[in-house]
């Protein structure tokens, strides 16, 4: 009975912020402020889950070559910066987090 | 975009072309859709639960605090209000997009609305301000969405029937697909002063406010972010920015 509550809640509220602002923007002008600021939304909401995702390990800042998630968190960010290729950015995100471990000994396979 | 010259795309080639642009991200997509369901287990969710999260909700990281909180028997109302501002940014691409979207009828406003993610957004944004007037641009959105969307219940089953055989999916690192993905969608952005201000003060909030309940740090790091990237952009201004003055044009 919860489950069914909190998937419904979370279906209407999920609905609620995507659909009707897509609607309604369209039939009311959008001043040029609020358009220049919108553009800064993707790089800071990104970021925002990036960082607490990343730079933390154990509710602790991390900065650390044990945080492995902000050791392949940074080579990745240099991949992406270099290649511009997002694919190429998670293959090597994500094989670095794993040859990480590997290293560090924690991995399954280690 | 150097389609200026060529006959506008026919809806099947724009509907290809946006599920291709989206490819890299639902590659992105795929541990993570998988770790979802693999969790579902261990968290409290029902098999059918996880599914239909992913059927109805349709929004990867809500899911994934969703399901954190079923696991630490959060309350039904913390949860659904939790979703409610970990997808608050979703309103601010709905006021990007919608602007380009205003000719379609509610045939389309309301599936591409439900189907509005940060994949398909990061996609389409540039396909709608690409120069050429393709009147086909919203069948590149419909496609990009239904990959992204028929992949991620897909991802969903498949974690969910592995999720009895695999013990622990954080150890293959499964959780980190979702920041990988992000970092390889933000770096992009990062082609200016302001853009790399916004950023940076996006970031040390998002560090402050970590211990914030409810995920609400995420709200303010954000909002600071766009605030430090529009003052820093209109300081900019008044040294001339070429770069920002073009992408005014765009828009």
């Amino acid at each position: 009975m919860n489950e069914l509550i909190i998937i419904v809640g979370m279906a209407l509220v999920t609905f609620a912020v995507r659909y009707p602002v897509l609607a309604l923007v369209g039939k009311i002008q959008m001043p040029e402020p609020v358009f220049r600021a919108l553009k800064y939304v993707p790089p800071a909401v990104l970021t925002a889950i990036i960082i607490p995702g990343t730079l933390f390990k154990n509710d602790q800042i991390t900065v650390s070559y044990t945080n492995d998630f902000l050791v392949a968190g940074i080579i990745s960010a240099i991949v992406a910066w270099r290649s511009k290729n997002l694919l190429l950015t998670i293959v090597i995100g994500m094989a670095t987090l794993l040859a990480w471990r590997w290293l560090l000994g924690t991995h399954i396979l280690g | 975009m150097k389609e200026l010259n060529k006959p506008a795309p026919t809806r099947k080639a724009e509907f290809l072309a946006g599920a291709r642009a989206t490819f890299p991200l639902v590659v992105g997509a795929i541990p993570f859709g998988i770790i979802f369901g693999a969790l579902a287990s261990t968290s409290g969710l029902s098999a059918g639960g996880a599914m239909a999260m992913s059927v109805f909700v349709f929004a990867g990281s809500a899911q994934f605090i969703g399901e954190n909180l079923i696991h630490a028997g959060a309350n039904p109302a913390i949860i659904i209000l939790t979703t409610f501002v970990v997808n608050l940014r979703h309103t601010l691409y709905g006021a990007t997009i919608g602007p380009r979207m205003k000719h379609l009828p509610q045939r389309w406003l309301i599936p591409l609305g439900f189907w509005l993610t940060d994949e398909t957004f990061v996609v389409v944004v540039s396909r709608y301000n690409a120069p050429d007037d393709s009147p086909y641009k919203h069948w590149y959105h419909l496609g990009s969405a239904i990959f992204m969307y028929l992949n991620w219940n897909l991802c969903t089953l498949v974690g969910i029937l592995a999720g009895q055989r695999i013990q622990n999916p954080q150890d293959w690192g499964l959780d980190f697909a979702l920041y990988v993905t992000f970092i390889g969608m933000l770096v992009p952005f990062i082609k200016n002063r302001p853009a790399l201000i916004s950023v940076v003060v996006a970031g040390v909030v998002a560090a402050a406010t970590y211990s914030l309940p409810n995920k609400l740090g995420l709200i303010l790091a954000a909002l600071a972010g766009v605030a430090a990237g529009v003052i820093a952009e209109s300081r900019q201004g008044e040294s001339a920015a070429p770069s920002s003055a073009q992408e005014a044009e765009a828009s």
